[in-house]
């Protein structure tokens, strides 16, 4: 399945910027996934919550899914318009001299980290 | 675990600013804006330089399930090994015999790659099927990938070419439903050519389908079955291996 494989890469990233910036645990993850990346996000939280259980850096962390919407750029009369319903044929002109400008994106778009414990935290205040 | 059952509500959301000493700052915030792709491109480039670097140009084969990628590189494979020296990889989902296949048919060196399941075969993948089946003797690597049309378009192998498949059967729109993978290819061939006369498949159609999306590509037509364009796909391939 597709969402699993993504999945590994997201951890695999993931655990080396936590290692790299010696975190205590990871929180959540920000991923910026195109309209028509071709990943469906309850599938990819599935696979989520599956795959974390074997990583303790990042054992509990929250996945969050921020949607890129898909924009197509005509060619022919300089205008764009929403990929989604709309597909390969222009709208405004009905030119098929399109192409995708976003929305095949799949990007880690931030992390949020836990320095420490969190109870040593609580315990200090 | 503690941190699983924390509330949103007790954390104090800080952003990271510069040189900051904030103590009450439980959550930090890590910037990454990276595509997930992104160390994959890294590793592929890395593959492709130290591939060059030993004289060994690698090819990568793509399409959808049963397009007719083993039987078209038996008969590819079967042209070029007078003139080169040929090594075939194959990457199955599951136990399958592709590998043995284009053995026997050609006797040339092949290795069966199984990727536990996975819906392709990225560049970390590949360097370790290519250290496995040392190269050192080779001039062409064949990649076989695996029968999908979607997630082996997203993943850079570290191959030198891009090919994939468009068999007859599956209809001249494949392009307009998968653009990525018509995108990311030098090479398209159509395959099966000589089931033309049974499907409602227009080669002019399907053409300028893959040309609106892929202008520069090289677009041939074969047919394993009869050889047809066999030889014009051989020397294509015999031409980029030369350089
Ligand atoms: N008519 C005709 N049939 C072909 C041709 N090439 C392959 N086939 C048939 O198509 C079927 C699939 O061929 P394969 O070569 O196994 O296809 P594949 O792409 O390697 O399949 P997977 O590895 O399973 O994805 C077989 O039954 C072949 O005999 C061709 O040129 N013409
Ligand atoms: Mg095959
Ligand atoms: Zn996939
Ligand atoms: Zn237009």
């Amino acid at each position: 399945m597709h969402e699993l494989g993504v999945t590994f890469y997201v951890i695999k990233d993931v655990k080396k910027i936590a290692e790299d910036n010696n975190v205590y645990k990871v929180d959540s993850v920000t991923l910026e996934i195109g309209q028509v990346s071709g990943v469906i996000h309850e599938q990819l939280q599935d696979c989520w919550k599956w795959a974390i259980k074997k990583e303790p850096i990042m054992d509990c962390a929250k996945l969050l899914i921020e949607e890129i919407p898909a924009v197509t750029f005509c060619e022919n009369c300089k205008k764009t318009y929403a990929t989604v319903p709309q597909g390969k044929i222009c709208p405004h002109c009905g030119s098929d001299r399109t192409y995708l400008t976003q929305g095949n994106e799949f990007n880690i778009k931030e992390i949020e980290v836990l320095d420490q414990p969190h109870e040593v935290i609580l315990s200090e205040e | 675990m503690t941190e699983c059952n924390m509330r949103r509500d007790e954390r104090v959301e800080t952003p990271v600013a510069e040189g900051s000493t904030n103590e009450t700052r439980k959550v930090r915030v890590i910037e990454v804006k990276e595509s997930v792709f992104h160390q994959n491109d890294v590793e592929a480039e890395a593959l492709r330089a130290e591939l060059s670097q030993k004289g060994v140009f690698m090819m990568n084969v793509m399409s959808s399930p049963g397009s007719g990628k083993t039987t078209a590189l038996c008969a590819l494979v079967n042209r070029l090994k007078e003139h080169l020296r040929i090594g075939v990889m194959d990457v199955d989902i599951e136990t399958s015999l592709d590998a043995s296949c284009v053995a026997e048919a050609t006797g040339v060196k092949s290795l069966q790659i199984h990727n536990g399941g996975l819906c392709h075969i990225d560049a970390e993948m590949t360097k370790r099927a290519i250290d496995a089946f040392g190269v050192e003797d080779l001039d062409l690597v064949i990649l076989e990938n695996i029968g999908n049309l979607v997630c082996p378009a997203e993943f850079d192998t570290g191959s030198h070419m891009s090919m994939m498949l468009l068999s007859v059967p599956e209809g001249d729109d494949k392009p307009l439903k998968y653009p990525l993978m018509f995108s990311v290819c030098d090479l398209i061939v159509i395959s099966k050519i000589d089931t033309l006369e049974f499907f409602d498949f227009s080669l002019e159609k399907a053409t300028a389908n893959i040309r609106a999306l892929n202008p520069n590509a090289t677009i041939l037509t074969i047919s394993a079955k009869t050889g047809e364009g066999m030889d014009v796909l051989a020397d294509y391939v015999m031409k980029r291996v030369k350089g």
